[in-house]
Protein backbone atom coordinates (compact mmCIF):
# COMPACT_ATOMS: atom_id res chain seq x y z
CA UNK A 1 0.00 0.00 0.00
CA UNK A 2 1.46 3.33 -0.96
CA UNK A 3 0.45 6.31 1.09
CA UNK A 4 0.80 9.88 0.07
CA UNK A 5 3.65 11.42 1.98
CA UNK A 6 1.59 14.49 2.60
CA UNK A 7 -1.12 12.56 4.49
CA UNK A 8 -1.60 13.72 8.05
CA UNK A 9 -3.52 10.60 9.05
CA UNK A 10 -2.05 8.16 11.53
CA UNK A 11 -1.62 4.48 10.55
CA UNK A 12 -4.52 3.62 12.90
CA UNK A 13 -6.73 6.26 11.35
CA UNK A 14 -6.10 4.85 7.88
CA UNK A 15 -7.20 1.31 8.74
CA UNK A 16 -10.12 2.12 11.04
CA UNK A 17 -13.43 0.91 9.65
CA UNK A 18 -11.78 -1.05 6.86
CA UNK A 19 -12.03 -4.47 8.40
CA UNK A 20 -11.20 -6.76 11.20
CA UNK A 21 -8.79 -6.25 14.00
CA UNK A 22 -8.50 -9.62 15.73
CA UNK A 23 -12.19 -10.41 15.22
CA UNK A 24 -11.83 -11.55 11.61
CA UNK A 25 -11.40 -15.20 12.45
CA UNK A 26 -14.34 -15.35 14.83
CA UNK A 27 -16.77 -16.84 12.30
CA UNK A 28 -14.33 -19.57 11.33
CA UNK A 29 -13.34 -20.22 14.94
CA UNK A 30 -16.88 -20.43 16.34
CA UNK A 31 -17.85 -22.76 13.51
CA UNK A 32 -15.02 -25.06 14.59
CA UNK A 33 -15.77 -24.70 18.33
CA UNK A 34 -19.45 -25.60 17.82
CA UNK A 35 -18.45 -28.37 15.39
CA UNK A 36 -16.23 -29.99 18.03
CA UNK A 37 -19.04 -29.75 20.59
CA UNK A 38 -21.57 -31.13 18.11
CA UNK A 39 -19.74 -34.44 17.64
CA UNK A 40 -20.29 -35.94 21.14
CA UNK A 41 -23.58 -34.08 21.65
CA UNK A 42 -25.08 -35.38 18.36
CA UNK A 43 -24.07 -38.93 19.26
CA UNK A 44 -25.79 -38.46 22.62
CA UNK A 45 -28.97 -37.21 20.94
CA UNK A 46 -28.97 -40.13 18.48
CA UNK A 47 -28.74 -42.51 21.43
CA UNK A 48 -31.49 -40.61 23.24
CA UNK A 49 -33.83 -40.79 20.23
CA UNK A 50 -33.17 -44.52 19.81
CA UNK A 51 -33.98 -45.25 23.45
CA UNK A 52 -37.10 -43.07 23.60
CA UNK A 53 -38.52 -43.93 20.17
CA UNK A 54 -40.67 -46.79 21.40
CA UNK A 55 -41.52 -45.35 24.82
CA UNK A 56 -44.93 -44.09 25.91
CA UNK A 57 -45.57 -40.43 26.68
CA UNK A 58 -45.02 -40.60 30.44
CA UNK A 59 -41.64 -42.30 30.01
CA UNK A 60 -40.52 -39.83 27.34
CA UNK A 61 -41.57 -36.89 29.51
CA UNK A 62 -39.68 -38.27 32.51
CA UNK A 63 -36.54 -38.98 30.45
CA UNK A 64 -36.39 -35.61 28.67
CA UNK A 65 -37.01 -33.78 31.94
CA UNK A 66 -34.30 -35.53 33.96
CA UNK A 67 -31.21 -33.32 34.52
CA UNK A 68 -28.65 -35.69 33.06
CA UNK A 69 -30.62 -35.79 29.80
CA UNK A 70 -31.94 -32.22 29.76
CA UNK A 71 -28.54 -30.56 30.29
CA UNK A 72 -26.68 -32.22 27.38
CA UNK A 73 -29.83 -31.84 25.27
CA UNK A 74 -29.85 -28.08 25.89
CA UNK A 75 -26.12 -27.92 25.14
CA UNK A 76 -26.78 -29.75 21.87
CA UNK A 77 -29.60 -27.38 20.88
CA UNK A 78 -27.47 -24.29 21.56
CA UNK A 79 -24.35 -25.62 19.84
CA UNK A 80 -26.24 -27.03 16.84
CA UNK A 81 -28.36 -23.93 16.20
CA UNK A 82 -25.33 -21.67 16.56
CA UNK A 83 -23.35 -23.86 14.16
CA UNK A 84 -26.15 -24.05 11.60
CA UNK A 85 -26.64 -20.28 11.66
CA UNK A 86 -22.95 -19.77 10.84
CA UNK A 87 -23.09 -22.38 8.09
CA UNK A 88 -26.24 -21.05 6.45
CA UNK A 89 -24.83 -17.52 6.65
CA UNK A 90 -21.86 -18.70 4.59
CA UNK A 91 -24.10 -20.39 2.03
CA UNK A 92 -26.21 -17.23 1.65
CA UNK A 93 -23.15 -15.00 1.33
CA UNK A 94 -21.70 -17.33 -1.31
CA UNK A 95 -24.74 -17.73 -3.54
CA UNK A 96 -26.86 -14.60 -3.15
CA UNK A 97 -25.16 -11.64 -4.79
CA UNK A 98 -28.17 -9.26 -4.68
CA UNK A 99 -27.69 -7.05 -1.66
CA UNK A 100 -31.37 -6.71 -0.67
CA UNK A 101 -32.20 -10.41 -0.98
CA UNK A 102 -29.02 -11.27 0.87
CA UNK A 103 -29.88 -9.06 3.85
CA UNK A 104 -33.43 -10.46 4.01
CA UNK A 105 -32.14 -14.05 3.91
CA UNK A 106 -29.47 -13.34 6.53
CA UNK A 107 -32.20 -11.93 8.80
CA UNK A 108 -34.42 -14.95 8.14
CA UNK A 109 -31.48 -17.23 8.91
CA UNK A 110 -30.94 -15.63 12.30
CA UNK A 111 -34.66 -15.56 13.14
CA UNK A 112 -35.10 -19.22 12.18
CA UNK A 113 -32.05 -20.38 14.13
CA UNK A 114 -32.98 -18.41 17.24
CA UNK A 115 -36.63 -19.54 17.07
CA UNK A 116 -35.64 -23.21 16.75
CA UNK A 117 -33.03 -22.87 19.48
CA UNK A 118 -35.10 -21.01 22.05
CA UNK A 119 -38.28 -22.96 21.22
CA UNK A 120 -36.46 -26.22 21.86
CA UNK A 121 -34.78 -24.97 25.04
CA UNK A 122 -38.11 -23.70 26.36
CA UNK A 123 -39.67 -27.11 25.70
CA UNK A 124 -36.84 -28.90 27.54
CA UNK A 125 -37.09 -26.51 30.50
CA UNK A 126 -40.85 -26.97 30.65
CA UNK A 127 -40.37 -30.75 30.71
CA UNK A 128 -37.78 -30.31 33.45
CA UNK A 129 -39.64 -27.90 35.71
CA UNK A 130 -43.19 -29.07 34.99
CA UNK A 131 -46.28 -26.82 34.97
CA UNK B 1 -25.32 -18.27 -26.01
CA UNK B 2 -23.01 -16.37 -28.33
CA UNK B 3 -25.31 -13.39 -28.74
CA UNK B 4 -26.17 -13.08 -25.04
CA UNK B 5 -24.58 -9.94 -23.73
CA UNK B 6 -22.63 -10.34 -20.51
CA UNK B 7 -23.73 -8.12 -17.66
CA UNK B 8 -20.17 -7.31 -16.87
CA UNK B 9 -17.05 -7.35 -19.03
CA UNK B 10 -14.95 -8.52 -16.14
CA UNK B 11 -13.56 -12.04 -16.47
CA UNK B 12 -15.13 -14.69 -14.28
CA UNK B 13 -13.27 -17.42 -12.49
CA UNK B 14 -13.93 -20.92 -13.85
CA UNK B 15 -16.94 -22.50 -12.20
CA UNK B 16 -18.44 -25.98 -11.81
CA UNK B 17 -19.18 -26.68 -15.47
CA UNK B 18 -15.51 -26.48 -16.39
CA UNK B 19 -14.34 -29.23 -14.05
CA UNK B 20 -14.59 -32.98 -14.49
CA UNK B 21 -16.61 -34.29 -11.54
CA UNK B 22 -14.34 -35.80 -8.93
CA UNK B 23 -15.14 -37.58 -5.70
CA UNK B 24 -13.46 -34.94 -3.52
CA UNK B 25 -15.48 -32.24 -5.26
CA UNK B 26 -18.77 -34.15 -4.99
CA UNK B 27 -18.13 -34.77 -1.30
CA UNK B 28 -17.41 -31.10 -0.73
CA UNK B 29 -20.75 -30.28 -2.35
CA UNK B 30 -22.45 -32.99 -0.31
CA UNK B 31 -21.03 -31.49 2.87
CA UNK B 32 -22.89 -28.28 2.08
CA UNK B 33 -26.04 -30.04 0.95
CA UNK B 34 -26.21 -32.19 4.10
CA UNK B 35 -25.54 -29.09 6.19
CA UNK B 36 -28.50 -27.35 4.53
CA UNK B 37 -30.69 -30.42 5.05
CA UNK B 38 -29.74 -30.58 8.72
CA UNK B 39 -30.58 -26.87 9.04
CA UNK B 40 -34.20 -27.36 7.96
CA UNK B 41 -34.41 -30.74 9.65
CA UNK B 42 -34.09 -29.06 13.05
CA UNK B 43 -37.80 -28.24 12.58
CA UNK B 44 -38.41 -31.93 13.34
CA UNK B 45 -36.29 -31.74 16.48
CA UNK B 46 -38.16 -28.65 17.68
CA UNK B 47 -41.49 -30.35 16.87
CA UNK B 48 -40.41 -33.44 18.85
CA UNK B 49 -39.42 -31.43 21.95
CA UNK B 50 -42.32 -28.96 21.84
CA UNK B 51 -44.80 -31.81 21.32
CA UNK B 52 -43.36 -33.63 24.35
CA UNK B 53 -43.71 -30.43 26.38
CA UNK B 54 -47.26 -29.79 25.13
CA UNK B 55 -48.94 -33.03 26.21
CA UNK B 56 -49.91 -36.58 25.26
CA UNK B 57 -52.11 -35.60 22.29
CA UNK B 58 -49.43 -33.42 20.66
CA UNK B 59 -46.82 -36.10 21.29
CA UNK B 60 -49.07 -38.78 19.78
CA UNK B 61 -49.35 -36.67 16.61
CA UNK B 62 -45.57 -36.41 16.39
CA UNK B 63 -45.15 -40.14 17.02
CA UNK B 64 -47.69 -40.91 14.33
CA UNK B 65 -45.73 -38.81 11.82
CA UNK B 66 -42.29 -40.09 12.87
CA UNK B 67 -43.54 -43.68 12.70
CA UNK B 68 -45.15 -43.33 9.28
CA UNK B 69 -43.35 -44.45 6.14
CA UNK B 70 -42.59 -40.87 5.10
CA UNK B 71 -41.52 -39.98 8.63
CA UNK B 72 -39.16 -42.94 8.81
CA UNK B 73 -37.71 -42.13 5.39
CA UNK B 74 -37.06 -38.53 6.48
CA UNK B 75 -35.49 -39.73 9.74
CA UNK B 76 -33.36 -42.27 7.86
CA UNK B 77 -32.16 -39.57 5.48
CA UNK B 78 -31.59 -37.24 8.40
CA UNK B 79 -29.47 -39.86 10.17
CA UNK B 80 -27.32 -40.25 7.07
CA UNK B 81 -27.01 -36.48 6.57
CA UNK B 82 -25.95 -36.08 10.20
CA UNK B 83 -23.26 -38.78 10.01
CA UNK B 84 -22.07 -37.56 6.62
CA UNK B 85 -21.77 -33.98 7.85
CA UNK B 86 -20.17 -35.13 11.12
CA UNK B 87 -17.51 -37.25 9.37
CA UNK B 88 -17.01 -34.44 6.84
CA UNK B 89 -16.42 -32.12 9.77
CA UNK B 90 -13.83 -34.50 11.21
CA UNK B 91 -12.17 -34.55 7.76
CA UNK B 92 -12.03 -30.76 7.96
CA UNK B 93 -10.50 -30.95 11.44
CA UNK B 94 -7.74 -33.15 9.98
CA UNK B 95 -7.26 -30.65 7.15
CA UNK B 96 -7.18 -27.82 9.71
CA UNK B 97 -4.00 -29.32 11.14
CA UNK B 98 -2.41 -29.17 7.70
CA UNK B 99 -2.47 -32.94 7.21
CA UNK B 100 -4.26 -35.10 4.66
CA UNK B 101 -3.93 -32.89 1.58
CA UNK B 102 -1.91 -35.32 -0.54
CA UNK B 103 -3.64 -36.89 -3.59
CA UNK B 104 -3.82 -40.37 -2.03
CA UNK B 105 -4.73 -39.09 1.44
CA UNK B 106 -7.58 -36.83 0.39
CA UNK B 107 -9.01 -39.58 -1.81
CA UNK B 108 -8.79 -42.00 1.12
CA UNK B 109 -10.45 -39.46 3.43
CA UNK B 110 -13.47 -38.86 1.21
CA UNK B 111 -13.97 -42.59 0.67
CA UNK B 112 -13.83 -43.18 4.43
CA UNK B 113 -16.31 -40.35 4.86
CA UNK B 114 -18.78 -41.79 2.36
CA UNK B 115 -18.51 -45.42 3.43
CA UNK B 116 -18.41 -44.49 7.12
CA UNK B 117 -21.60 -42.44 6.89
CA UNK B 118 -23.49 -45.31 5.22
CA UNK B 119 -22.17 -47.93 7.67
CA UNK B 120 -22.97 -45.79 10.73
CA UNK B 121 -26.48 -45.01 9.43
CA UNK B 122 -27.31 -48.66 8.83
CA UNK B 123 -25.82 -49.68 12.20
CA UNK B 124 -27.81 -46.99 14.00
CA UNK B 125 -31.06 -48.18 12.45
CA UNK B 126 -30.30 -51.83 13.20
CA UNK B 127 -29.70 -50.88 16.84
CA UNK B 128 -32.83 -48.71 16.86
CA UNK B 129 -35.02 -51.54 15.58
CA UNK B 130 -33.37 -54.03 17.96
CA UNK B 131 -34.03 -51.74 20.95
CA UNK B 132 -37.64 -51.25 19.90
CA UNK B 133 -38.11 -54.98 19.46
CA UNK B 134 -38.64 -54.93 15.72
CA UNK B 135 -41.64 -52.55 15.73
Amino acid sequence: MSHSKSSMRTPLGRVRGLGSARSGTEHFWMQRVTAVANVPLSLFVIGLIITTAGSNYAAVKATLGSPLVAIPLILFVLSATWHMRLGMQMIIEDYVPAEGTKVVLLLANTFFSVAIGLGSVFAILKLSFGV
Amino acid sequence: MAESKPVSERPLSPHLQIYRPMLTMMMSIMHRVTGGALFFGTLLMAWWLIAAASGPAAYATFQWFAGSIIGRLILFGYTWALYHHMLGGIRHFIWDTGRGFGPAEREWLVRANLIGSIVLTVLTWIVAYAVRGGV
